[in-house]
């Protein structure tokens, strides 16, 4: 196996590292802790009163459009990094280009901020 | 890692010692900073003592601590989707153990060698968004759900100028992966004056500054804590977790601190280098062995000092509003640092 694939399966060996010393923890952890559960203790916490309809309510669609605006933003981050190492070998027209492809992203945030899509209202 | 040995180790045995160094990566500044910082240094600047009782100066606090937690109750509440609500903080504890696996810590001290390193740690970096939105939908719970949309709101405003801030590294080092990152900055100079090698701190001190931010928004500190705004949500997302379940999210979220000044400080400190005593190395081959022992030592003090800085922050200054986090985010500090990025480029190809 290559050297660049053996990185990635000491990435997946970590994650299950975590899955484990979690699991392990949470099982001695099962081993010690008392389990009395009572109705009152196992209703939704809503500061004391009786909870009132259901936890899952809709939310205002301003995180969606938040979201829509980063998933624009790192898509051009991607496309900015490769760029960013070769910036010696491109020289001038590099420069120009990304000079270029930053202004139109610019144009994009300032429409979305003329739009008053940034405001958290 | 592994030539210090000068023995063959089979794989298995390697895959299994680079998994223990994770673990002595993520749990030892996790439980440093818990102590130093969090119990010590914010009592301190509160005028009280903090834990004293555990051992000399309360240094055993930790254990009492973990003890103490082992023994509470797991309580899921019955309208909860339970499935989810088990795994979210184990999500979240991966994405710290992720995240630490790109940090070199000397020359041969390393988890991955990845070419793209950088980009691998801002991606991995974004999995705790997951965690945290799954802890929040599957409490069922109106505080847990406003806080884990609150919280991905803005892990994902301040993923933006964290990642463009890192692109002014990349540009003056020409390349994404750490290890060159950290020769470039301790075999580069300043103007020919090569003293100091050139830590990036120096020269992308804007970058350095808006990556700071992020970080403290990403890791959810005060100014930013608004997902868990205990005046305003109870704790956010952590509303419905008790027991064992809530500290493993409290040590992911210190274990991040430290992996993420970690990684700050490979990108802007010169990572595993000291300033002023580069022996004149030039490539990593020509790096002597001691280094790999040295290293880890490094990266720890310039962790320490940059989780300082953080806490310092954290504790001195009250919380924003949350228009108030999001406007920052979008309207300053990634105009901000979208303007360093050219800055630097113009700059780079001028010299």
């Amino acid at each position: 196996m290559s050297n660049f694939l053996r990185s990635f399966l000491v990435v997946v060996w970590f994650g299950l590292a975590a899955v484990l010393i979690a699991g392990l923890l949470l099982w001695v952890s099962s081993l010690l802790r008392p389990s009395k559960p009572t109705r009152e203790k196992m209703l939704t916490y809503e500061s004391g009163v009786d909870p009132v309809g259901e936890g899952w309510s809709q939310s205002q669609v301003r995180y969606y459009i938040f979201a829509l605006l980063f998933v624009i933003f790192d898509v051009e981050a991607v496309f900015i990094f490769p760029w960013a190492t070769q910036l010696e070998r491109y020289g001038m027209f590099g420069l120009v280009e990304m000079g270029i492809f930053v202004f139109v992203l610019l144009l994009g945030l300032v429409y979305a901020w003329r739009k008053r899509v940034l405001r958290w209202v | 890692m592994l030539s210090l040995f000068a023995v063959e180790i089979p794989y298995w045995g390697q895959s299994l010692l680079r998994v223990l160094g994770g673990l002595v990566a993520v749990l030892l500044p996790a439980g440093t900073i818990v102590y130093v910082f969090l119990f010590k240094m914010m009592s301190f600047m509160q005028s009280r003592l903090g834990p004293m009782e555990a051992g000399p100066y309360g240094s055993m606090q930790l254990f009492a601590e973990v003890g103490k937690w082992l023994q509470k109750e797991d309580i899921q509440p019955d309208n909860a989707d339970k499935r989810i609500f088990r795994m979210a903080p184990v999500v979240v504890l991966m994405s710290t153990f992720l995240l630490v696996a790109v940090v070199p810590f000397g020359p041969d001290a390393w988890f991955t060698d990845f070419e793209t390193g950088v980009f691998y740690a801002l991606a991995v970096s974004s999995i705790s968004v997951l965690g945290i939105l799954m802890a929040g939908w599957s409490s069922a719970n109106k505080y847990s759900l406003l806080g884990g949309l609150r919280a991905a709101g803005q892990l994902i405003a301040y993923e933006l100028p964290m990642v463009l801030a890192v692109i002014g590294v990349v540009i003056q080092a020409e390349t994404m992966n750490l290890q060159q990152i950290v020769v470039a900055q301790n075999a580069g100079s300043i103007f020919g004056s090569d003293i100091v090698g050139n830590p990036y701190v120096l020269t992308q001190f804007v970058g350095f500054v808006v990556f700071m931010i992020a970080v403290q928004a990403e890791l959810t500190q005060a100014p930013f804590d608004m997902p868990i705004a205990e005046s305003e949500l109870v704790s956010g997302y952590m509303t419905e977790y008790s027991g064992f379940r809530f500290l493993i999210f409290f040590i992911g979220e210190f274990a991040t601190a430290g992996v993420f000044a970690m990684i700050a400080s490979t990108l802007f400190l010169g990572g595993w280098g000291v300033p002023f005593s580069w022996f004149g190395w030039t490539t990593m081959d020509s790096v002597d062995n001691w280094m790999n022992v040295a290293g880890p030592l490094i990266v720890f003090t310039k962790m320490m000092v940059l989780v300082f800085l953080i806490m310092w922050i954290r504790f001195s200054y009250p919380r924003f509003r949350e228009d108030q986090l999001q406007r920052f985010a979008w309207k300053v500090l990634i105009p901000i640092s979208l303007a360093n990025i050219m800055a630097t480029a113009v700059l780079k190809v001028a010299f």
